[in-house]
């Protein structure tokens, strides 16, 4: 605890106990939140590391580099790592665990034990999973479409879905546990219209992992049942209904995908202000928008289904319900910008961020716009068109707001400072190499490359080298922020309580917070987002 | 374009709006008013590009009707094509120019996805039903054929070509090819080794419905239900006659789950479909000659 060395004369979370038995056993949501930071960091860097080896072996049209078998367990568990170990619990269990009880003025979470009891049900699954990988993986795609994974499929699908399905239980716990903080720990005057939108992004999302997470859980174990068993329940051969699984998965995981986004607008809804010093343009629509997305998204889930099956009139039902979810999409891109308009505005590292959340994320829903009609869906469903978009969405969306939140808090979380224009600099090559990567693949998906290929018609090899190159400036900078965080943890300027001159409560208490986050109870009595009462802070300024 | 706006505003904010010495910020609450405009014209906006995909997919899901019927059974990792003249091929489909295609697909393991990226056409191809897709070729040529869903280590090995000839080489082509009898005459045969012919008699004297011209018509259930009789009904009945037993019928029918082969299967429907009078995609098939092939046909002869 490098930290705790310096600022020895002042008690903090870090520092209030020493030990491994204290991080392990504590019920501090703060030092849970950087349990899980740990830990989604490992999978981030596994997942990445699938990823590189995907696109190493697209750099040429012949599949050279790795066994076609190979290929198909590297994007399968490229994509379960990414999505149930990294970005489902990446901001709400690292940056939401962190924020909500400060946020909203509590000691803790409402059920510190169970926020813990999450934690161990995420490691138990993750080592669930590295056995699987490590002792043949699984090859279904992260999707475990039937009849493939219940019949026909010779890996390790059942010890993957039990992965997932644990995995699940602790996403489930996490979203309770935030319903219940949210609605039973405010602190006096913290009324729920001047919650900060982060705050209401996570009850939106909360509410998705509540209400669908089970439904996840429980078609896993229909397809670990189905193939230990033979059930026949998506069988067609004993009267069963293979789409009925794309019907369950989707239920889940197309909500799944608000999971990631929602508290990463949260994020950008935090960040947009501050550096604008100004109060976030229509709050209640903000606030709004996230539930609205959060309840039509489980609306939407057949639009993955198209082409898969489904009747003419279904099809065109699920169609014009996705634009629903589409318009509060859109309202927040509209009040971000608003918000901006006669601010004063740095470009702090946060910022940069957000903007690139901004851009990427306007980019994934306009080719969400092309995927929902029908028309062109046809075409470019199941084609890198729909691989580019949902990265766009997933990685340029969510992945830009979490990096853009872990700058905006680490000042709080860890009390350091982290080198600014190196902050600026690693910005700026994530999204310059997020776009060389990803945007070439919206022209292969479109000239009709389909998705999972292992070896591919040579035309398409020009696209894909610029998308194997782009990948690999992602990668640099994906790890600069690792090692400047981890560098500022010793050598990093000691953060003052309120470096960005942020409103909100969790910069009125000291950085690092002490164990039971504030010294008296706060009580509220401002507006949220009140930038014409904070000054800008001097820093902020100098690096332009 | 509303996004390059967007996109616009956000780099003029921006630079206009960057933070200067004496400069702060002018708090402003929101507006009803602008709330309410950027719902409204996105949700407009959202309602004519539904409408115009929509209409682009009913088009795409409705075959047109006398389109030339191919027969698809996709397996790990191929594709069987059989024309409804009998010609059989592998990941090969031949088609004349200018003349309306209709896919029938089912596969014989997991889910396949038959794509064309140069029509336009995609469709999941699953097993134990059947789905269509159809396509009108204008310009001759060779496209790929990719299956787009994956199925196994070989999915990216699924691939294939659809060779779109002038109709006086397809013509030749046709020819050249050793076809066994088309596939209704196959069916027939099949229909009588089976036996299916001792009880669905061209009378009303059977203890099975009678079949002929029953392709394409409602079908009145022993439940009161009402179908149409379609490709999914007659391959339903054929495996599992349980499933769905026809008004004043008993279900005295054994099930063929199992005990016929994807290929006997599509026989046996593209058999049923000849008996129908009414010349909607029936076999012996060069007797119909669909409305939009006809000025091609003259220019063969």
């Amino acid at each position: 605890m490098a930290t705790a060395a310096i600022t020895a004369e002042r008690e903090t979370y870090l520092n209030q106990e020493y030990g491994i038995k204290s991080w392990l056993l504590t019920v501090d949501h703060k030092r849970i939140a950087l349990l899980y930071l740990l830990s989604i960091t490992f999978f981030f860097f596994i997942g990445g590391f699938f990823a590189l080896l995907i696109r190493l072996e697209l750099l040429t049209p012949a599949g050279d580099l790795v066994q076609a078998d190979t290929y198909n367990k590297l994007f399968t568990m490229h994509g379960q790592v990414m999505v149930f170990f990294f970005l489902i619990p990446s901001i709400p269990a690292v940056l939401g665990n962190f924020l909500v009880p400060l946020m909203i003025g509590a000691k803790d979470l409402a059920f510190p034990r169970i926020n813990l009891l999450s934690w161990y049900l995420y490691i138990i699954a993750g080592v669930l999973m590295l056995h699987c990988m490590l002792t043949g993986g699984v090859d279904t795609g992260w999707t475990f479409y039937t009849p493939f994974s219940t019949a026909f499929s010779n890996t390790k699908v059942i010890e993957a879905g039990l992965a997932i399905f644990i995995s699940g239980f602790s996403s489930i716990l996490t979203g309770l546990n935030f319903v219940v903080t949210i609605h039973r720990m405010r602190a006096p005057g913290m009324t729920w219209n001047r919650l900060p939108l982060f705050i209401w992004a996570h009850y939106a999302t909360s509410i998705i992992q509540l209400l669908g997470t089970p439904v996840i859980a429980v078609t896993l174990v229909l397809v670990v049942l189905e193939r230990a068993l033979h059930l026949g329940i998506f069988d067609p051969t004993r009267g069963g209904d293979p789409l009925l699984f794309q019907h369950l998965f989707w239920f889940y995981s197309h909500p799944a995908v608000y999971i990631m986004i929602l508290p990463s607008m949260g994020v950008v809804t935090e960040i947009v202000p501050c550096f604008s010093r100004k109060r976030i343009f229509g709050y209640k629509f903000v606030a709004l928008s996230s539930i609205s997305i959060a309840v039509f998204g489980f609306l939407v889930w057949a639009h993955h289904m198209f082409v898969a099956g489904i009747s003419l009139y279904a099809a065109l039902i699920f169609s014009a319900l996705s634009y629903l979810v589409a318009v509060p999409s859109a309202v927040k891109v509209f009040n971000w910008t608003a918000t901006m308009y006669r601010g004063s505005i740095t470009f702090s590292t946060p910022m940069l961020y957000a903007f690139g959340f901004i851009g990427l994320f306007l980019m994934g829903g306009l080719t969400g716009l092309f995927l929902a009609a029908l028309g062109i869906d046809v075409h470019v469903t199941d084609t890198y068109f729909v691989v580019a978009h949902f990265h766009y969405i997933m990685v340029g969306g969510a992945v830009m707001g979490y990096l853009g939140g872990m700058h905006f808090w680490w000042p709080k979380i860890s009390g350091r400072m982290y080198p600014e224009s190196l902050g600026r600099l690693a910005a700026v090559i994530v999204f310059l190499g997020f776009n060389l990567t990803f945007f070439p693949q919206f022209i292969l998906g479109y000239l009709g490359m389909p998705r999972r290929y292992w070896q591919y018609p040579p035309e398409f090899q020009v696209l894909n080298v610029l998308s194997t190159a782009g990948s690999t400036i992602l990668a640099v900078g994906y790890l600069l922020p690792m090692v400047y965080f981890l560098w500022s943890m010793r050598y990093g300027k000691i953060a003052p309580d309120n470096p960005w001159g942020a409103s909100g409560l969790e910069w009125m208490t000291s950085s690092p917070p002490p164990t039971f986050n504030f010294d008296h109870p706060p009580v509220v009595d401002w507006e949220a987002y009140d930038y014409e009462h904070i000054p800008a802070p001097q820093e902020a300024r100098s690096g332009g | 374009m509303a996004s390059v706006a967007i996109f616009a505003a956000i780099v003029l904010f921006a630079v206009r709006y960057r933070r200067r010495r004496g400069v702060v910020a002018e708090q402003i609450e929101g507006s009803t008013a602008l709330e309410i405009t950027w719902s409204v014209i996105p949700l407009g906006i959202f309602v004519v590009i539904f409408l115009w995909g929509a209409v682009i997919y009913f088009k795409e899901r409705t075959p047109p009707r006398g389109a030339t019927e191919v027969y698809v059974v996709a397996k790990q990792w191929m594709w069987k094509l059989q024309h409804e003249e009998g010609q059989r091929e592998i990941n090969e489909l031949h088609v004349p120019v200018g003349r309306d295609v209709k896919m029938i697909l089912t596969s014989q393991d997991v889910i396949h996805s038959f794509y064309v990226p140069a029509f336009r056409i995609k469709q999941d191809v699953l097993p134990g039903r059947y789905t269509t897709a159809w396509f009108r070729p204008t310009k001759a040529g060779i496209y790929h054929l990719f299956c787009a869903e994956y199925c196994g280590s070989q999915h990216s090995g699924m691939i294939g070509q659809v060779v779109v000839l002038e109709p006086a080489q397809y013509e030749a082509w046709l020819g050249g090819g050793a076809a066994s009898g088309s596939m209704a005459s196959n069916g027939e045969n099949i229909f009588q080794q089976l036996g299916c012919s001792t009880c669905h008699r061209s009378d009303t004297q059977g203890r099975g419905p009678n079949l002929v011209g029953l392709f394409g018509k409602p079908v009145q259930l022993e439940d009161g239900r009402v179908l149409t009789a379609d490709e999914n009904y007659i391959r339903e009945s054929i495996l599992t006659p349980g499933a769905k037993i026809v008004s004043g019928f008993k279900p005295i029918m054994p099930v063929f789950q199992g005990l016929v082969s994807e290929e006997q299967l599509n026989a046996l429907v593209a058999y049923v479909k000849s008996l129908n009078p009414i010349p909607s995609g029936a076999a012996s098939a060069p007797a119909v000659v669909p409305s939009g092939a006809k000025p091609q046909e003259t220019k063969v002869q």
